[in-house]
């Protein structure tokens, strides 16, 4: 089988000769941005008692690495051998889900991380990627021409609710919700009766006071901190208002390369995870900024675009799902850092540090490029189809 | 070339790609117009915050002025001190596994290189850990562990200073007085400011841990001594840490120096202050003043028992300073009372001559009027003692020999009424405050026919002017006014006002300003009463049958009166027999100058419950005036221990 899929003809094929070259330039700066950026968020650490920390740009290097090798894997077999084993993969996902709330360690609270020696990795980041396959595979199996209504979209719901809550229960509300932001995204691209859209959008409504009843005291204390800027700025407000200063610092042509004040005078938390827009921000300024929105707008639109041109409905799920999972993870990760929307655990696309959350984006990445180069006429040969 | 192919069921998304790229686009530009907003409309607030952020105005300390005494010698300064801070989050951690503040290993270093014992080690963890687990700012802030650390434990910290991130050792200065005890009601002590005090403070620029004057001469100068706070802006990250300045960063102006406060040189002679505590050895409880009589500079002042100024002022940690209180407060003997002018005590028969004045000034009797004392007066129902018979007794044996009958009868007989003795009392300066300036004084109490008519519920009876005549009942007097007023007495009429701080000096030593002596009144004098007077208070001492003569000290010359004054102790219930004896005792007083005939110092000592005036109150004196004449001899071979300023 593997010999099948890694099949000489397909590599040496005409699906090479259609590399989304845009598509892999923009990630590239992206990535090279984020281990830049990185740097300079960590050099903070340097000769500290924390100095660990200023080393970890080159654990991102080799991460970006075994991505950019898994990714080309992914990019080099014909999606359609995925959609195949789709399910297959849903299925394991959804395991590695139940072991780490088995086995897992407990980092910091919540448990989201497998261990296998020195190497752990979060299955929640790669559970997005799966859910985004399951759902396409379902979509892809199921062609309709008259509008769905929600009954229709009951079992995608239930693909995404089964990992979402697994996730939520860990507890991180954060992918929980990414996941039900990508089942909104994909649900959004089908024909949908429009009295179910507004019954569903009444049922949120509802749902969203009841939700609260169950909302941890830390994630109350975002909300309120939130809804309430400029209180408890040494508390939960802490760093939203930094943030908030560090890009405002930044001015149009920000403060020059390892120059920001708000980082390198320790104002900035989790400056490498959550918030490595505000050191971004406050070292390149407006026009640095207004660059890397455009950098992230433009892997956004040209993702839809891919799934508008793509050749089958697996495809297009796929790469609407892919781009819907760094769209959703770019604006609420700025939105945080700017003080838009409440601090949520959300990484910013390939700016984080974080080996799983890195490969979760370069394999999506992947995946759409995967859909790009095989949207082209004259390459429709594979296996029994 | 290649031709885009694609299934026909995919036309069921194929209108809304456009609209989730729609959707996509706005909500970039919704984040482009925040960090617009953000990065260019409100970006010069962000940056005088970012700014604010890193720059801390840190003060710079001030040195408190020195208090000389009149030859230059160091009575109170400031010493350095040092204090270990800790900052709680820098020096504890939260472990991952069982999310429980700990402490980080520099702790263990830090406990074994201060030698700490189990029990402070457990104290203080708990109350770092509390911190860390109660979180806020707090636990970013340097915390006080422990003060005035010695200097054997500052110089191992310093040494290790690289293992001990967020324990810092910080100077201060610590008030430091090497007469300890002597002479402490004059100087005072020093106290923290504490929250009900800096409501009314902040004005005055104290800020919380400031020290500040309590008693004496540092509440009293405070002003002066204090000195101004200087302030310096510095770099400093999230953490506290000092960084290297940077430029545009920090305004102008970036730095105000501190200026010390100013010396005080004072009138007190450290050495006479000395002898005065060592005369008054034998004694429990007491005051003694030793003035100028020829400008009312006051050259020693001490009030017995006596605390240690260095154990109240701080440096030796809160828990000294609160021991210190309690002593001071729970003994009976009353340490904190300043009692040269706190304490009002009846003058008895030190009184003597200004009642004798007041007499001859009205022209009721000259030096031949005469009585016969037989020991006692009956006035109605009411007997008025005296200390022995006396006989035949003219103003002159009544003064030496402290005849009762005498006074009496200057009342009786004479026509002598409260009012005019009231009148010579506040001429002399009794009944009033002596103006020192320091420490809360007493005016005392002189008492007039009206005040003690209202007192007595509209009664008035001669028996109350016979006790006012020998200075008991109602009249009260502190000693600095006795002391003054004998000065007045040896000077011919002239009543001082005490002074203590002779000069304001600049911590370079150059004179700020100076204070000449004041007069508060001129007495007009008879000659021929003054030459009475004099001869009576020096026959006191040196003539047979003189109530001092037996304990005078040959070759100290010295004229003055001894007073044994009443006391009417409430009794408390429950109180110690011992104590009841003791406070029930008369009040021992001698008020004289020296030398008699060119007087230069007036001396009074009151021996609490001293009993008998004669037997306790006069040899302290005579050995205050012995020491104070050897000192005058001293520094007439030596001009000047090569002090600074004028002797």
């Amino acid at each position: 089988m593997i010999a099948t899929i890694l099949a000489p003809q397909t590599l040496s094929g005409r699906a090479r000769d259609h590399i989304d070259w845009p598509l892999f330039i923009v990630s590239t700066v992206i990535a090279v941005l984020g281990v830049v950026n990185l740097y300079s968020a960590t050099s903070v650490y340097f000769g500290t008692s924390r100095g660990a920390l200023s080393e970890i740009y080159i654990n991102q290097i080799y991460w970006l690495m075994i991505g950019g090798v898994a990714g080309g894997l992914v990019a080099a077999i014909d999606y359609r051998h995925i959609e195949r084993f789709g399910y297959v993969i849903y299925t394991g996902g959804v395991f590695s889900l139940i072991l780490v709330s088995i086995l897992a360690r407990d980092v910091r609270g919540a448990a989201r991380w497998i261990n296998i020696g020195s190497f752990s990795f979060q299955p929640s980041e790669f559970m997005k990627l799966c859910l985004i396959i399951a759902l396409a595979k379902y979509l892809h199996d199921d062609p309709k021409n008259e509008e769905r209504t929600l009954k229709d979209l009951a079992i995608p719901a239930v693909l995404t609710a089964v990992p979402a809550l697994l996730i939520a229960r860990q507890p991180d509300l954060g992918t929980a919700t990414v996941l039900v932001l990508i089942f909104f995204s994909i649900a959004a691209i089908t024909r949908i009766r429009r009295r179910s859209v507004l019954t569903f959008l009444a049922t949120i409504v509802i749902a969203v006071p009841m939700l609260w009843q169950y909302a941890l005291p830390y994630q109350r204390a975002r909300v309120t901190a939130f809804l309430n800027p400029g209180e408890d700025l040494a508390g939960a407000g802490y760093h939203a208002f930094h943030a908030r200063i560090a890009i405002g610092n930044g001015g149009v042509f920000g403060q020059g390369f390892m120059n920001g004040m708000q980082n390198q005078y320790w104002f900035l938390p989790d400056q490498y995870s959550d918030f490595p827009f505000p050191v971004f921000a406050e070292e390149w300024g407006f026009a640095g900024t207004v660059a890397l929105l455009g950098l992230y707008g433009f892997l956004v639109v040209w993702s839809i675009k891919i799934a508008s041109q793509s050749r089958d409905r697996f495809g297009a799920v796929v790469a609407v799902g892919c781009g819907a999972l760094i769209f959703w993870h770019t604006i609420i990760n700025l939105g945080m850092s700017s003080g838009m929307l409440p601090v949520v655990g959300m990484t910013l696309p390939l700016f984080s540090y974080g080996g799983s959350s890195v490969t979760t984006i370069l394999l999506a990445i992947a995946l759409v490029m995967n859909v790009s180069m095989r949207r082209y006429a004259g390459f429709s040969t594979l296996g029994r189809r | 070339m290649s031709l885009l192919v694609q299934r026909p069921d995919v036309s069921e998304f194929r209108r809304r790609f456009r609209w989730l790229m729609l959707f996509a686009v706005l909500c970039f530009l919704a984040i482009g117009g925040r960090v617009f907003q953000l990065q260019l409309v409100h970006s010069d607030d962000y940056q005088a915050i970012a700014r604010d952020n890193i720059v801390r105005r840190t003060t710079l300390a001030t040195t408190r002025g020195v208090v000389r005494d009149r030859k230059g010698r160091v009575l109170a300064a400031s010493r350095p001190a040092y204090n270990m801070f800790i900052v709680p989050r820098r020096v504890t951690e939260i472990d991952e596994l069982t999310q429980e503040a700990q402490m980080r290993p520099q702790w263990d270093k830090l406990v074994s290189y201060l030698g700490m014992g189990d029990e402070e080690r457990t104290r203080l963890e708990e109350r770092v850990l509390g911190m860390r687990r109660r979180g806020g700012a707090r636990m970013n802030q340097q915390i006080l562990l422990k003060e005035d650390l010695s200097r054997d434990a500052v110089a191992v910290l310093k040494t290790h200073a690289r293992d001990l991130p967020g324990i810092d050792v910080v100077p201060f200065s610590v008030r430091y007085y090497p007469q300890k005890h002597i002479g402490a009601h004059v100087l005072g002590y020093m106290r923290e400011v504490d929250r009900d005090m800096l409501v009314k403070l902040r004005k005055k620029r104290y800020i919380e841990g400031d020290r500040i004057g309590a008693t004496g001469i540092e509440r009293a100068w405070e002003s002066y001594l204090r000195g101004n706070r200087g302030w310096e802006k510095v770099i400093v990250d999230a953490r506290g840490v000092k960084r290297p300045a940077r430029d545009g960063i920090i305004d102008d102006p970036t730095r105000v120096e501190a200026i010390p406060g100013r010396d005080l040189r004072l009138s007190i002679d450290a050495d006479v202050q000395a002898a005065m505590v060592k005369a008054m050895r034998g004694e429990l409880a007491g005051g003694a003043a030793l003035v100028d009589v020829r400008t009312g500079r006051v050259l020693g002042l001490v009030s017995k028992p006596s605390f240690d100024p260095n154990q109240l002022s701080g440096g030796h940690g809160k828990k000294v300073i609160r021991d210190a209180f309690r002593r001071l407060f729970s003994d009976p003997l009353k340490p904190a009372l300043d009692k040269t002018v706190s304490g009002a005590y009846p003058p008895g028969s030190t009184f003597k001559p200004f009642t004798a004045l007041a007499a001859l000034k009205m022209g009721l009797i000259d030096h031949r009027a005469r009585t016969t004392c037989r020991g006692f007066v009956r006035l109605g129902r009411h007997i008025f003692r005296c200390t022995q018979s006396h006989g035949p007794t003219e103003l002159h044996k009544a003064i030496a020999e402290s005849c009762n009958v005498y006074f009496y009868n200057l009342v009786t007989h004479f026509g002598v009424t409260m009012d005019m003795i009231a009148e010579m009392g506040l001429r002399y300066g009794f009944g009033n405050k002596t103006g020192l300036g320091i420490n809360a004084e007493t005016s005392g109490r002189m008492p007039t026919r009206a005040w003690m008519t209202l007192r007595n519920k509209g009664q008035f009876r001669l028996g109350y002017t016979l006790n006012a005549a020998i200075g008991q009942g109602a009249t009260t007097v502190n000693v600095l006014q006795k002391a003054l007023a004998y000065a007045a007495l040896a000077n011919g009429g002239t009543l001082y006002q005490p002074q203590l701080v002779r000069a304001v000096e600049t911590a370079g030593g150059a004179v700020v300003q100076e204070f000449s002596p004041r007069v508060r009144q001129r007495i007009k004098l008879d000659g021929s009463h003054r030459r009475m007077i004099d001869r009576a208070l020096w026959s006191g001492v040196n003539e047979v049958g003189g109530t001092a003569y037996k304990v005078r000290i040959p070759g100290v010359d010295v004229s003055g009166k001894t007073g044994s004054a009443q006391v009417s102790h409430k009794f408390r219930a429950g109180e110690e027999l011992d104590n009841v004896w003791y406070f029930n005792r008369d009040h021992a007083w001698f008020a004289g100058y020296a030398p008699s005939s060119t007087p230069e110092v007036a001396v009074v000592v009151l021996i609490e419950h001293g009993g008998s005036g004669g037997k306790h109150a006069a040899p302290v004196a005579f050995e205050i005036i012995q020491s104070y004449q050897k000192l005058r001899e001293q520094e007439r071979r030596v001009p000047g221990p090569g002090g600074r300023g004028t002797p």
